[in-house]
């Protein structure tokens, strides 16, 4: 029964780890560059169909494959935002109507990205093995390639966290999510700072999909999937709300576990549930205002 | 007889009281000032009243009926109206579509009548030929009165106004300031914020004093001109 | 724009006769892919219905069409054709109507979110209907001959666009422009901003699920993941961003040029096809804000254009 039970709640920490992760880069592009980016999912996919290749063709680990996708996945988001993004917000007469016309340009993007991958990779489902011997935990089983994926989930999240809380760049962005026109008058290079954490975010979807890399098998189509799951994790902890990101991404990863366990093939229903639920009672999320 | 009535309303925005404990009241056919420094949270008890916004605690009543929490547009069709300090018309619409859409919305007429309507509205505030003039083109002097005829096209029995007389010029709000007594003569109770104080003292019947969201004076105009407390606030410490 | 000079009627008459002796005339071929831009123009035109005044962008209509494409997988044997469209419209209505309720009182984002998922979510929940209840994974469309969808699809359009010129001239039609210009204005002249924003949306969502309840038969197998397929959310949002969310003729014209453009690259490229389309998007929402039309009635007026196609 306690090993049922931890089962369930492991699984479910090793899921909301990924999905915190990934959540807390949509919060980033929301909460500070206020992109809504519905292309988030897909910089997954392409951190995680990366790796494949690179496992694949140079058997590289994908450990050490983070140091080549990681960066590559914030150059690519930097870029992004320097030049498409940030041209959007110069001709919006709006703030809420650069967050439509950003949104929508985001939704062009998906299918690029998912079209390009679709030539690079194809249709076909990949797989890689990786550390996939188990690991016993209170006599549970877990796959030693799942806890390393938790293991850096978590590991990022601290990492962040202190980036945020104790660097200069960090304050920077903090200043700048609360108040943009503020921070730049205090001498913030707001240009600067929305593409690092429009970049920063695209680099956490990229390492997420990395994660998710070691474990599952992917396709090119893998990312809408995990984009709404992350969009329903970023509004149920408060819309740009890292901390809530994070906790929510945790929180709907146990969900997922508990009702996959009951009834496999609804999660998504029981995440739209939560989501409906949350509109309904208060719409500006756990940690909103 | 009363028939507008706040009881202890109270907002907060994030930590701080934009309005704190407001008693107030309006009786029919008065027109009531509400006057306070910027920031004083006029139009804060403004959007509490209209339905903009949702007192957190305190309540409303109309013409004795429940006014708190209701919706702005259940308001507006109870028989509160308001203008807004931001002059807000439709700018791509014409005046005469500006106007008939309160009345069809704010009292049901349909749209014949209420174009019908409209157009005694809009001379009634002195716009008699810019009915198929688009209402981003007219002059901010225009749009005020455009505001104005929207919000009476809704039938009210009260009227909020929002520093209607604010930026204009002499002529100009020698102008409204009659336009205002003409509405009241029509039987609507008002209720004006406005910062020209000439304005103020010369047609309203009585005047609320907003400062820091918490009423602090309260009386007739010539009350108020010599209400020490009022004075220090306008003048400064 | 609100009104159709008696020129323009005449002449979208007259296109409406012609298409509709295109059987006689036109090849199968040709029959057939017009038919396919009449589906999407009818798709696009019902989004700019409701996203177009409002600048809500709805995500869903590959969700609504999804409803009418399943309806008539699952009903096709049992029920007559017209009937089959009545429950797909009626289905999408309904859903349309939940949806629109629950996140329209709310900020624009919230909506535009939700519905981006809702495609997603019914392809699940349809999925593990059939695989727990009726053990079906895909379902065998009933076929009807071309001629018959081409002339059905040409008549929910012209009933589309009978309704949607009518709602324009109606005081709904004022007020939703209202509501697009200044939400918080028009709801103090007593709009009920919250219902009528989601009976149109209802309304717009009720002709995408006709659409797809006809358009089944384009396909002769149907299981969730070919039913709800996002590609039917992008299609209408690129052909109005490009075509101009002003007139009815900006969708009508993104309609038909990428309807030729998918036809004719779909078999030779196609992912290039899909990537080109994304491009043009957002080429289109940074360059073209207000279409097409917008351009040309840029260039027309030197100036001032209707500014709703910037959401």
């Amino acid at each position: 029964m306690i090993v049922a039970i931890l089962d369930v709640v492991v699984a479910g920490l090793l899921l909301g780890g990924i999905y915190a992760l990934i959540s807390v880069g949509l919060s980033l592009q929301y909460g500070v560059a206020r992109v809504f980016n519905v292309a988030h999912g897909e910089f997954m996919m392409l951190g995680a169909l990366s790796t494949w290749t690179l496992n694949q063709a140079f058997g590289m680990n994908p450990i050490f494959a983070m140091a080549i996708c990681g960066p590559i996945a914030f150059v690519i988001g930097y870029v992004l935002h320097r030049t498409l993004f940030k041209r959007l917000r110069r001709i919006s007469p709006s703030i809420g109507a650069f967050e439509g016309s950003s949104m929508l340009a985001s939704f062009g993007l998906l299918f690029i990205i998912q079209n390009v991958a679709n030539l690079i990779w194809g249709t076909q489902t990949k797989a890689y093995t990786f550390m996939t011997y188990p690991v016993s935990i209170f006599g549970a089983l877990f796959a030693a390639n799942r806890l390393v994926t938790l293991a850096f989930a978590v590991a990022f999240g601290i990492v962040f966290y202190l980036f945020l809380a104790r660097t200069r760049l960090g304050k920077a962005i903090r200043a700048a999510a609360q108040d943009p026109s503020t921070a730049a008058l205090m001498g913030v290079n707001i240009n600067q700072v929305l593409a690092l954490c429009f970049g920063f975010g695209a680099l956490m979807a990229g390492l997420g999909g990395l994660l998710v890399s070691m474990s599952y098998p992917m396709q090119t189509t893998m990312g809408l999937e995990y984009t709404i799951i992350t969009i329903i994790v970023v509004a149920l902890g408060g819309m740009g709300s890292i901390p809530g990101s994070f906790i929510g991404g945790f929180s709907l990863g146990l969900i997922g576990s508990i009702v996959t366990k009951i009834e496999p093939g609804l999660s998504l229903a029981a995440y739209y549930l939560l989501f409906m639920l949350l509109l309904w009672i208060k719409p500006t999320g756990i940690m909103g205002k | 007889m009363r028939i507008l009535e706040g009881k202890k309303l109270t907002k907060f925005f994030g930590g701080l009281a934009a309005v704190s404990e407001v008693d107030f009241d309006v009786d029919h056919g008065e027109i009531v000032g509400l006057i306070g420094p910027n920031g004083a949270g006029k139009t804060t008890l403004f959007n509490l009243i209209s339905g903009a916004i949702i007192p957190d605690s305190g309540a409303l009543e109309f013409k004795g009926q429940k006014l708190t929490g209701l919706k702005a547009h259940l308001v507006c069709r109870a028989g509160v109206a308001r203008t807004f300090q931001s002059v807000r018309v439709f700018p791509n619409m014409t005046a005469l579509g500006n106007v008939s859409l309160g009345g069809v919305f704010g009292k049901g007429m349909s749209s014949a009548a209420a174009a019908a309507a409209a157009e005694e509205l809009l001379d009634f505030v002195g716009l008699a030929g810019a009915a198929s003039t688009r209402a981003g083109d007219l002059t901010l002097a225009h749009q005020k009165r455009l505001e104005v005829a929207r919000a009476l096209a809704t039938r009210p029995e009260v009227m909020l106004l929002d520093e209607v007389i604010a930026g204009l010029n002499l002529t100009e709000a020698g102008e409204v300031m009659d336009l205002i007594t003409r509405i009241r003569d029509r039987g609507i109770t008002i209720l004006m914020i406005e910062h020209v104080m000439k304005a103020i003292m010369s047609i309203c019947n009585r005047i609320i004093v907003l400062h820091h969201g918490e009423k602090i004076a309260e009386g007739s105009p010539a009350e108020i001109t010599s209400n020490e407390t009022v004075i220090k606030i306008y003048l400064g410490k | 724009m609100n009104r159709f000079s008696p020129y323009s009627f005449g002449l979208a008459v007259l296109v409406v006769i012609l298409l509709a002796l295109l059987p006689l005339y036109g090849s199968p071929y040709t029959v057939i892919l017009v038919t396919s831009i009449i589906m999407y123009a009818a798709l696009t035109v019902s989004w700019v219905m409701f996203s177009g005044p409002t600048g809500n962008v709805s995500l869903a209509p590959a969700a609504f069409m999804g409803m009418g494409i399943y309806t008539a997988a699952s009903l096709g044997k049992f029920l007559p054709l017209p009937l089959v469209i009545v429950v797909g419209a009626a289905a999408s209505l309904l859903l349309a109507l939940l949806v629109g309720a629950l996140t329209l009182r709310l900020k624009g984002l919230y909506f535009s979110i939700f519905t981006f998922g809702l495609v997603l979510l019914l392809r699940q929940l349809v999925l593990w209907y059939e695989v727990t209840f009726t053990h079906t994974r895909g379902r065998f469309v009933v076929v009807i001959d071309n001629t018959t969808i081409f002339y059905v699809m040409l008549a929910i359009f012209v009933v589309l666009l009978v309704t949607a010129y009518l709602l324009r001239r109606s005081k709904y039609g004022a007020a939703l422009e209202a509501i697009g210009e200044d939400e918080e204005a028009a709801a103090h002249a007593g709009v009920n901003v919250t219902a009528i924003k989601t009976i149109i949306f209802g309304v717009s969502a009720l002709f995408m699920g006709a659409t797809g309840a006809i358009m089944a038969t384009k396909w002769t197998y149907i299981d969730p993941y070919i039913a709800f397929d996002p590609f039917f959310s992008f299609m209408p949002v690129l052909m109005a961003v490009f075509g101009g969310m002003a007139t009815f003729v900006g969708p009508i014209i993104g309609a038909a040029v990428f309807g030729l453009l998918e036809e004719l690259l779909l078999t030779q490229f196609p992912f290039y096809y899909m990537l080109m389309f994304g491009i043009i998007l957002v080429v289109a929402i940074t360059y073209l804000p207000n279409g097409l039309t917008g351009l040309v009635m840029k260039w027309k007026k030197g100036g001032r254009t209707a500014n709703h196609a910037n959401p």
